[in-house]
């Protein structure tokens, strides 16, 4: 007989080789961004000097307060629509519930840049609404810019969380403890608050850290809304870019700022849901009740009000990439022109966007499979190691990991900056962790004994692990690997920072055409990307016939 | 504090279809009553309409006489343990069983004193101050018990509680069940589909087939004198052999084996019927009985349990199995698989049945008691 792999030298190479990855392009970059911000932009030696001027000048340490201030009001909005909104699709017969189900996850697969542009198309200075409200009666609308733009735009893209969450949550209680509260003497409004509150709050905080995290990292929605309320990414991004004289040393030690924030509220989210979650299985599920009167016309009003708006932004890109328009002046009617611009000057972009796409996914799909096999069926040190170094995407923020890599990388020995190997790999670490959470809940109701059944009846392990293992494993993985597709597509706050000329992405490019006041053109891209979102839901849906997606 | 419960010609319909379709129970004030009938027939839903989560269509459930129709679940003062168990998973045991005098607003140290009186009446004291999910089975079952039981309820209603444990334990929390109820003294409502807990637990039974009641009785008179064909072979195995009545207070079985029942009622003569006999209603009496074939045996200590095949034209056709218990207290000598015997049904035992199985013909059989 003759032996080329034995198990155990497989596995461990790959371990090995997944360190050694995550190691020089994850834990070295991130280490030169902490080391560089504590070293002096002129002499180049080592100084406190740069937190120092963070936190002394006004102009600085108010980013962070704006960044916590609007983060925080947009985390709290969200809990306030999303839990209401998700109490009401499960506990009530909604009209077009599967439709509303749909809609809402458009809005939040798709870039909240794409809700900030097309707020400002409507609500803008020139937008449609403002003109429409002045012209015909006179009135000054609000200014939708600064931290009310952001809030808006904000908050729409992301209570769906909040909603997914809670919904979860709510399909998990079994009717019985409702009953069981009722049967020992509780009313409708105390059994809520006594039983059904503290059985999701715990899933809820989930989902708020979520959406903290989002809001707090975003990088294209301030910038283009924003106008004078600076927001910690924005700045480090004016100071990194450094048109104005910006320092990148400053600029790491801000993002290296960011991190431990984001990373002190990771952890401490863990810890809590660690000691209060419930593990609870619903035998009977909560149904939906039929409503009538006031109140169901109150309930869908709310839904249909919210909901709407969430949707507003991708109805106005459509409908503004079909209007005629020579640069940024829109004419009378409809045309393809703005098509046609995009594809005889931005082809690249498109192109870009599917290939570098396409390469990301196959990757992302290959660790998912191998890190979700190692650190499920073959716990040890070193792939516990594996395990953590995955959970460092979440902490930190797009932008912040563009930045790390080029710093890493724009030297001596290893200069990839300016490459599409660079955008591919910032695009790998930020969308593993989808595919890696699906891959390894799979792996997770894959008994064992399969396996052993297979490497009995004469398979090798790694024979067994390509032949059924991984095979079995397909459909959890491509379901992860679909919303890590969806996400790299419209990813901007990294690709911002890491592309050139030759490596322009379509998230890229709409930014910058917006930018630009080239509306048209924006719209006829973004018009691609969000077709491109759905007809990926879509798949899937058809892929996992689910109705929900879990983010 | 307790009640009794009158069930007046309730009726369930979901949808089209009827559940229940008309049905009456009195339960006594203090009694253990269980509702025994195969899986499907409509205990549950009976339990939860008199818990008041399901809707009652037509008739009345009545508390003491009071129509309680019309009064939510949560002010039916009602202790309900679920078969699973619907502990609050974010309560720990102690929080669990407080939550139902908390919302009668009674004072702390009263509280304090129920909750502990009702953890040692169900031994879980040790257990108080833990989050269920690092319970038992059994021990999550005992608290269930306990919030049921603390809040004094009028009625406790139990949906097959023992289902979910393992047998030794069904064993354990039957005994625990009984006992706490005995001390309590509160009319109880249990809902099983399994025959032997509800002889043991109750002290009276109903059993219930497709939404009808069939028979309500103390446990061994249910036993003893069924009133049909279902209850006699639901509850406990019965053989059923084709016969006529061939005299007063006689019937004569296919073989010609004649047996004097004599409380068979009168005025049934040439009537064909159907005689229930249970495995250990049987004697061997060589040339007086019946002649069957040992199939087959199991020896079980004091007993030997054998199973037998008779000519077709004696028994009725389509019985899972036909058996003989050998008590082994008063006969020793064991029989050998092959072996012919002769068995005679004891006639103070058996029970006569119309040929449809669908009445007794015995004397005093009553389907209410
Ligand atoms: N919510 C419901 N809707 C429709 N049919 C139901 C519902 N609940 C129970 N049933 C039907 O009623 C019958 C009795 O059910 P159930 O009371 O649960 O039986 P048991 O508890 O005796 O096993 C079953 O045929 C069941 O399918
Ligand atoms: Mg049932």
């Amino acid at each position: 007989m003759s032996k080329k792999f034995s198990l155990p030298d497989f596995w461990k190479a790959l371990t090995i080789i997944i360190i050694l990855v995550f190691a020089v392009f994850l834990v070295y970059p991130l280490l030169s961004l902490f080391l560089s911000s504590f070293r002096d932009p002129e002499t180049g030696g080592w100084t406190f000097d740069n937190f120092v001027k963070f936190f002394s000048r006004r102009f600085y340490y108010t980013a962070l307060w704006n960044s916590f201030l609007v983060t925080g009001c947009v985390t709290v909005l969200t809990v306030l629509i999303g839990i209401p909104m998700a109490y009401f699709m499960t506990s009530f017969k909604i009209r077009g519930k599967t439709a509303l189900e749909i809609l809402i996850i458009i809005s939040m697969m798709s870039p909240a840049f794409i809700g900030a542009y097309s707020w400002v198309l409507l609500g803008g200075r020139n937008g449609v609404i403002t003109k429409f409200l002045s012209g015909l009666f006179g009135i000054q609308t609000p200014s939708i810019y600064g931290f009310g733009g952001i809030l808006l735009v904000f908050t729409l893209k992301l209570y769906p969380f909040i909603y997914m969450y809670a919904s979860g949550a709510l399909k998990k209680i079994d009717v019985s403890l409702g009953e069981a509260a009722e049967s020992l003497g509780c009313g409708s409004v105390r059994k809520v608050a006594t039983i059904i509150v503290p059985l999701i709050t715990p899933t809820i905080l989930a989902g708020a850290l979520l959406v903290f995290m989002n809001a707090l990292a975003d990088f294209g929605t301030p910038m283009l809304i924003g106008e004078g309320y600076r927001t910690m990414p924005v700045l480090i991004y004016s100071e990194f870019i450094g048109e104005v004289g910006g320092s990148a040393n400053f600029a790491a030690s801000m993002a290296t700022i960011m991190v431990f924030i984001t990373a002190i509220m990771f952890i401490g989210q863990k810890h809590f849901v660690n000691k209060k979650s419930y593990t609870m299985s619903a035998l009977r599920p909560i149904q939906p009740k039929e409503i009538t009167g006031l109140k169901s016309i109150f309930v869908h009003a709310f839904l249909f009000i919210i909901i709407g708006l969430s949707i507003i932004p991708q109805l106005t890109v459509i409908y503004t990439s079909f209007l005629n328009t020579n640069q940024a002046i829109f004419l009378p009617g409809f045309s393809l022109v703005s098509y046609k611009m995009i594809f005889s000057n931005l082809g690249s972009a498109i192109r870009n966007t599917y290939l570098f796409g396409l390469i990301a996914i196959l990757l992302i799909v290959l660790l998912g499979l191998f890190i979700a096999y190692l650190s499920v069926r073959r716990r040890n040190f070193f792939t516990g190691i594996i395990d953590s170094l995955t959970m460092f995407p979440y902490i930190i923020p797009g932008s912040v990991l563009g930045i790390t890599l080029l710093l890493a990388f724009n030297d001596e020995p290893l200069i990839l900056s300016g490459t599409a190997f660079i955008i591919i790999i910032s695009l790998v670490i930020r969308r593993l962790p989808y595919t890696l959470r699906s891959s390894s809940a799979i792996l997770y109701q894959i008994s064992p004994s399969i396996e052993e059944a297979s490497i009995s009846l004469g398979a090798s392990p790694v024979k067994t692990f390509f032949r059924i293992t991984a095979v079995m494993m397909l459909p959890g993985v491509l379901s992860g690997a679909i919303l890590s597709w969806i996400t790299v597509i419209n990813e901007l706050s990294s690709s911002v920072i890491l592309y050139t000329a030759g490596t322009r992405t379509m998230s890229v490019a709409v930014y910058q055409e917006v930018v630009r006041a080239s509306y048209g053109t924006a719209a006829a891209l973004a018009t691609i990307l969000t077709a491109t979102t759905v007809i990926s839901l879509i798949l899937f849906y058809k892929l996992t016939g689910k109705k929900e997606v879990n983010v | 504090m307790s009640v009794a419960i009158g069930i007046d010609n309730v009726v369930k319909r979901y949808g089209n279809t009827t559940i229940i379709p008309g049905l009456s129970l009195d339960i006594k004030n203090g009694e253990f009553f269980t509702l025994l009938g195969p899986s499907g027939c409509g205990k549950t839903t009976l339990l939860r309409m008199i818990a008041g989560f399901n809707s009652i269509e037509n008739g009345v459930i009545s508390f003491d006489g009071n129509p309680i129709n019309a009064i939510p679940a949560n002010r039916r003062n009602i202790g309900m343990v679920f078969q699973n168990y619907a502990i609050f998973p974010h309560m720990t045991v102690r929080e669990n069983i407080e939550y139902g005098l908390k919302l009668r607003k009674i004072p702390k140290d009263q509280i304090r004193g129920r909750v502990n009186e009702i953890l040692a009446l169900v031994r879980i004291g040790e257990y108080q101050d833990r989050l269920p999910e690092r319970l038992s089975g059994g021990q999550q079952q005992r608290v269930a018990l306990a919030r049921a039981i603390v809040i004094h309820p009028s009625v406790l209603l139990m949906d097959e509680p023992l289902s979910n444990l393992d047998a030794k334990l069904r064993v354990e929390m039957r005994d625990v069940i009984r006992n706490v109820q005995r001390k309590v003294g509160i009319t109880t409502v249990y809902v099983t589909h399994d025959q032997e807990e509800a002889l043991v637990v109750s002290d009276r039974i109903a059993v219930m087939k497709q939404g009808v009641i069939q028979q309500v009785g103390k446990p061994q008179d249910i036993y003893a004198r069924p009133t049909n064909g279902f209850v006699s072979t639901f509850i406990g195995h019965s053989n059923l052999f084709t016969a006529v009545v061939s005299g007063p207070r006689t019937v004569r079985f296919a073989n010609g084996c004649s047996l004097e029942v004599p409380d068979l009622t009168s005025g049934s003569e040439g009537r064909n019927v159907v005689v229930a006999v249970r495995p250990e209603e049987f004697s061997v009496q060589e040339g007086a009985g019946i002649t069957a074939k040992i199939t087959g045996s199991t020896f079980l200590g004091k007993y030997v349990n054998y199973t037998l095949s008779f000519p077709d034209e004696v028994i009725v056709p389509g019985q899972p199995s036909i058996e003989y218990t050998q008590n082994l207290g008063n006969c020793e000598k064991l029989f050998e698989t092959g072996q012919e015997i002769s068995l005679r049904p004891n006639p103070l035992k058996i029970n006569v049945l119309t040929e449809d199985m669908e009445q007794s013909l015995i004397r005093g059989v009553q389907k209410y008691v």
